[in-house]
């Protein structure tokens, strides 16, 4: 059975524009998906969809399955015992989903002692173990505040959150987009790392083709909220099926040609 | 390599200078707390000890003289320090419970009973906090308590649109979205979140407030709708000394100055805490 299965989701704005349009795909345990798209495709939409935390003047129709329960129209109390659990979320820009008022090694902690309990000694171990894994152990990181420590520092905070309630999908929505390129390798390696070392599924969505092809093979290409093609990233680059995708393939291969040639 | 990074980024997170506004806030606010608090286990006089003689001059048995009914002034001072922060704090106290409670709830409440609550909360700002006390003080009849229930459910509808607005500004917030994420319960994130990163401006206000409670207070003796004697609050000093302040001045200005100070030194200290209670503008400065 699929860890995460989509069909048919619909996402509308109040006035009734669908930003996701009869979207479908399906993610096995432990398995790997990309989706791509430029901003504006709905790809956000459809991660906090799967989470159940569209903002409520969004309108949703269709299915998500997540690990078998019916996300889509689930009473808050059902999704909260999900939410980490099953499914965690690593946002795009770090300095905006970490709480600048609260110290890393709190923010870290916090998911910790509620999804396994853990108190006192326990828990500080517990979070300095986390933060060593995602390598920021250092004593003056967990008693920082998000503004005192560098942007991928950040971001491997937030992985480090994100992962804390050992959750089974891991959802990285432009996990690297705000990073510089040195930085954008280390965290992208990082991730790729602790979702082999953990077995999760991940989620995986990006508008960088090149950045997308390093995590996963299979992708779904959005646009304006319909998925215009689906397949293996080497097979879209061979033969792309639909013009936008050929698009993006050609502007993929013009920046690396034109890197190529300095 | 991680090591080097933190180095260069927290070495500029020293302490920034004190400021001034605050310390001068602290210093005028201590004054008045720690007279209230002398007044508690030392007097010069009896509160009602009329032995003294009628509007005497400032002398050495009198500190500020006597007023029409030989009652020692600086002792009625020291009392009126005591009823002015109390005062102050309890009406602070409770506009902050219920202004927060209406606030936090219409935050989170649909956009329908949203927009009860908020215009509600203008009809009842539309009205002075003086006037609005003075309705509910007139209504419940005059005691220390009802001032201090009259002053704070007046301020309180000014605290919940504050809290309101602040509060929807936090949940629109990334980091509240990454909190449910991760699982965080609303009362967590009430807790966590909304609370630690609403307080720094919300803490401010209040401190606005406790001033305007102080002075609420002395314009409510000040009419007679205050606490009834022998709580010699400062607005009655006022009011018992003007008919003879041509005679006798320093009746009504020893109070008076008494509640600049304390109105004064309220204000500095919520300039002051602003600086404090935010991390992110303690770097900036």
């Amino acid at each position: 059975m699929s860890l995460l299965a989509v069909s048919a989701l619909t996402v509308r704005t109040a006035e009734g524009r669908a930003i996701v349009d009869d979207l479908a795909f399906d993610l096995a345990a432990g398995g790997r998906l990309g989706i791509i798209g430029e901003s504006g495709s709905g790809k956000s939409v459809t991660s906090l969809a799967v989470t159940g935390l569209l903002p409520p003047a969004l309108t949703v129709e269709g299915s998500v399955l997540l690990d078998g329960v019916q996300i889509v129209g689930a009473p808050e109390r059902r999704l909260v015992g999900m939410r980490g659990r099953v499914a965690s979320v690593v946002f795009q820009e770090p300095l905006t989903a970490l709480d600048p008022l609260m110290r890393i090694g709190r923010q870290v902690a916090e998911p910790i002692a509620r999804h396994r309990g853990l108190r006192g000694a326990d828990l500080r171990g517990a979070v300095a173990d986390a933060l060593a894994e995602v390598a920021l152990d250092d004593p003056r990181i967990t008693r920082a505040y998000p503004h005192e420590i560098s942007g991928g520092q950040r971001q491997r905070a937030a992985i480090a959150i994100a992962l804390a309630s050992r959750p089974r999908l891991l959802i990285a929505d432009e996990p690297t987009t705000a990073l510089d390129v040195t930085v954008q390798a280390q965290i992208l390696r990082l991730l790729d790392d602790l979702v082999e070392a953990r077995g999760m599924a991940l989620l995986f969505i990006s508008h960088d083709l090149a950045v997308v092809s390093a995590m996963t093979s299979d992708v779904v290409v959005m646009r304006a909220g319909v998925a215009v093609e689906r397949g293996t990233v080497a097979g879209m680059l061979a033969a792309p099926t639909d013009p936008y995708t050929a698009e993006l393939v050609r502007s993929a291969r013009s920046l690396d040609d034109r890197l190529g040639r300095r | 390599m991680t090591a080097a990074i933190v180095l260069g980024q927290q070495a500029p997170a020293r302490r920034r200078p004190h400021s001034w506004t605050l310390i001068l806030g602290l210093v005028l606010v201590g004054a008045v707390a720690a007279t209230a608090l002398l007044s508690l286990v030392w007097l010069p006089y009896p509160p009602d000890d009329t032995t003294g003689g009628r509007l005497e001059e400032p002398s050495w048995q009198h500190l500020l003289g006597t007023d029409k009914l030989g009652r020692d002034l600086a002792t009625q001072v020291m009392i009126g320090a005591r009823i002015a922060l109390t005062v102050g704090l309890g009406s602070v106290l409770v506009g902050a419970l219920i202004g927060i409670t209406i606030g936090l709830l219409a935050a989170f409440a649909t956009p329908w009973l949203d927009d009860t609550i908020s215009a509600g909360l203008d009809v009842v700002i539309a009205f002075p906090v003086l006037l609005l006390a003075m309705l509910i003080v007139a209504a419940q009849g005059a005691s220390l308590l009802s001032v201090m229930v009259a002053i704070g459910l007046a301020m309180s509808a000014v605290v919940a649109r504050l809290t309101r607005v602040l509060t929807k500004r936090v949940l629109g917030e990334q980091y509240v979205t990454a909190a449910r994420t991760s699982g965080t319960r609303w009362p967590g994130i009430v807790a966590r979140h909304i609370m630690p990163n609403i307080w720094p401006t919300l803490s401010v206000n209040l401190a606005l407030q406790f001033g305007v409670a102080v002075l609420a207070e002395a314009s409510l003796s000040y009419l007679g709708l205050g606490a009834p004697p022998p709580n010699a609050s400062w607005g009655r000093l006022l009011q018992e000394a003007q008919g003879t302040f041509v005679t006798a001045p320093v009746g009504a200005i020893a109070p008076g100055l008494a509640l600049i100070a304390l109105v004064l030194g309220v204000n500095f200290v919520a300039d002051g805490l602003r600086d404090i209670a935010d991390p992110a503008r303690r770097r900036s400065r």
